[in-house]
């Protein structure tokens, strides 16, 4: 009898794949605030307690965009917000202008393997919403910690990695390629469910 | 009131090897002129090698070479006893060090608020494991009693002056505190117990011996009070371990590090303070001292959290020359207030709050590495933010990119589409960095959209000064 309600559980928590779209979303992963990318995805949001990867060329093509409603709705019920090594420095009103209560962001300036550590530390604490990362460099290996860590603190983490490595396998839940030529988001990989063939368009502005 | 005496028997000993990773090694502490040294206390594996304390040091050292030597020192002594006052003083508010390596506290009075005497005992002996010190605890009526009573036995209690009278009178005389002379003369006489002393007529006793005599008798029944002088628990926290090698890493720190951390936080919770920052003094056989600061936000007594944040500081130190001795000192001691906690996590695995795990990011990343962001009421982009969170009231503006570059970065770029603009932004007159510019949306070839300027009067390239992302 225990088999089978754990194999249930399995499949609610779309830990086995099953090869077709989850019909019943169980409305437990985090809304990501764009309803083209709610329909996607499945559970309809963010995976919770798990990693996400955002894929870009370059900066100015909406890869904050995407994730300002998450961030907005995390600061405003009192949730910390965490940037680690971002590239530039976030201009306080354009961010305030999207919603985030900046009392509950905070930003680490760190290199290499601290940027690292203290991704990781941030996402096992616990204490914290989310947990956006800038890696470098960042190998299978260390994705797979920061993917342990994110589901032992159950929190929210993000990575912003060049689209180049897109073509490498990664242990994250959710892997999104973000494209400005054209503006499209393509989801690449997402547990629990099939990617949708088609690219999404992005109207982020 | 019921007192409680904690007889320390081997507190040289005991204050020695704490500060060795090995106790289970033998040691031997010295004592005497360097012409003759003496054997002053043998631990246990000492003493399996047939080591006994009154033995000359070339006595031992004929029987065996395999032990491990350190000096028997009074100050030492003095100094871990006024320690474990300061911290039975977190258990009583009368503390006393009347007698030599003991501590005396009055216990009734704190029996309403750590349980009844039982549940009181379990911790206080748990806690003096804890700091690694050997003890025996008894509790009687009154602190000369109670004294008597841990010369006999471990964990007796006299609840009350009747079963105190039942437990001293088969009490043998040489077991009562007198002087030796005494002693000898009471046995002579066939007096061989309490009881037998306190039957004699009481004006005999006082003109056959001393006064001394009676005086003790009345103090042990509690008819005569013994004049105690109370601990007052020290401002200042400033203990120091002398390693018995020089130590040239991180690692061979670290142990008496988690010992002088873990010593820091008992202290601060008897005294109900925290701390706020704090120094170690890493010392060397010539030179300055190095000194490590460790600055905190908010006051903290959590002795796991406190040694995270010294090993952080530590291990970013590069050590000039090997170190022979570790202090630390605590000079301010704020008062504690605990983090408020909620009845319920909403997170059930929160195992580490955002306070704490700021620190130990702190810790190991430098002070500068962990800030916030907030905005200023300024026109000028390089001005309109800060490190603090602030969110003052903004004046009304323009479209402002997510992010800011640093340093602006000239746009070459031939088919830049310019998409809104521009926007001036002419302020700052009143402190020298006055800026004149015209702001412009733009869109580069590769989709990407810049937030770019040129100074007013200037046909230079477009400077780009942010992204919208």
């Amino acid at each position: 009898m225990s088999s089978v309600v754990a194999l249930d559980r399995l499949i609610d928590a779309r830990r086995v794949w099953r090869g077709q779209v989850v019909s019943s979303p169980s409305g437990a992963n985090f809304s990501t605030g764009h309803h083209f990318l709610d329909a996607v995805l499945p559970g309809g949001g963010w995976p919770t307690a798990a990693l996400s990867e955002i894929l870009t060329t370059a900066p100015g093509i909406g890869e904050l965009s995407l994730l300002w409603p998450t961030l907005a709705s995390l600061t405003v019920s009192g949730e910390r917000v965490v940037l680690i090594s971002p590239p530039h420095l976030p201009y306080p009103q354009a961010w305030i202008h999207a919603g985030v209560d900046l009392r509950q962001l905070s930003i680490i300036q760190a290199n290499g393997r601290d940027a690292l550590w203290a991704a990781e530390q941030c996402l096992r604490s616990g204490s914290c919403g989310a947990v956006l990362s800038w890696l470098r460099q960042a190998d299978d290996r260390s994705l797979r910690r920061l993917q342990v860590a994110a589901a032992t603190g159950q929190t929210l983490a993000f990575v912003y990695r060049p689209q180049a490595e897109a073509a490498n396998p990664s242990p994250a839940a959710l892997r999104l390629v973000l494209d400005s030529q054209p503006a499209q988001l393509r989801v690449i990989k997402c547990r629990g469910g099939l990617p949708p063939a088609q690219p999404l368009a992005f109207a982020w502005h | 009131m019921l007192w409680a005496c904690i007889l320390l028997p081997q507190l040289a000993m005991d204050g020695v090897q704490r500060h060795r990773a090995s106790p289970d090694e033998p040691l031997v502490l010295l004592t005497g002129s360097p012409q003759r040294r003496v054997l002053q206390a043998v631990n246990p594996a000492a003493r399996v090698l047939g080591l006994k304390p009154g033995q000359s040091l070339t006595a031992a050292q004929a029987l065996t070479r395999g032990f491990a030597t350190a000096e028997y020192d009074l100050a030492a002594i003095e100094r871990w006893q006024q320690f474990l006052a300061a911290w039975a003083y977190g258990f009583s508010a009368q503390v006393s060090l009347h007698y030599p390596r003991c501590l005396l506290l009055e216990v009734q009075s704190s029996l309403g608020l750590f349980g009844p005497w039982p549940r009181f005992e379990a911790r206080l002996r748990a806690e003096l494991s804890a700091l690694a010190f050997q003890h025996r605890i008894a509790v009687a009526p009154n602190p000369a009693a109670a004294r008597v009573l841990v010369n006999i036995g471990d964990g007796l209690m006299a609840s009350d002056e009747r079963m105190l009278k039942q437990m001293l009178d088969p009490l043998p005389v040489d077991r009562l505190g007198l002087s030796a002379t005494l002693t000898t003369a009471f046995n002579r006489m066939g007096l061989r117990q309490l009881r037998q002393l306190l039957a004699l007529p009481r004006d005999s006793l006082a003109k056959r011996f001393p006064a001394e005599v009676l005086r003790h008798l009345d103090t042990l029944s509690g008819r005569r009070p013994l004049a105690l002088d109370f601990f007052m628990p020290a401002d200042v926290f400033d203990t120091r371990i002398e390693l018995n090698f020089e130590v040239e890493s991180h690692q061979a720190l670290l142990f008496p590090l988690r010992r002088l951390t873990a010593d820091l936080a008992a202290y601060l919770a008897c005294r109900d303070s925290g701390v706020q920052r704090f120094t170690q003094h890493l010392e060397h056989r010539a030179g300055a001292d190095t000194q490590i600061q460790v600055g905190l936000l908010s006051a903290e007594r959590d002795p796991g959290m406190l040694f995270e944040l010294t090993r952080g500081r530590l291990e970013h130190q590069q050590l000039p020359a090997p170190v022979l001795a570790v202090r630390l000192e605590a000079r301010e001691l704020p008062t504690f207030a605990p983090q408020h906690q909620q009845l319920f996590d909403e997170r059930p695995q929160q195992n580490q709050p955002w306070e704490q795990l700021r620190e130990r990011l702190r810790a190991r990343l430098g002070d500068d590495a962990l800030h916030g962001l907030g905005a200023r009421a300024d026109h000028r982009p390089e001005h309109a933010w800060q490190n603090e969170p602030a969110n003052p009231l903004l004046p009304p503006c323009g479209p402002r990119p997510g992010w800011l570059l640093s340093e602006p970065q000239p746009l070459r770029e031939a088919s830049l589409r310019i998409l809104s603009g521009p926007e001036r932004i002419e302020s700052g007159w009143w402190d020298g960095e006055d800026v004149r510019r015209d702001y412009y949306v733009v869109q580069t070839r590769a989709g990407q959209r810049g937030w770019a300027y040129r100074p007013v009067g200037s046909a230079g390239p477009l400077l780009l000064h942010g992204w919208f992302a």
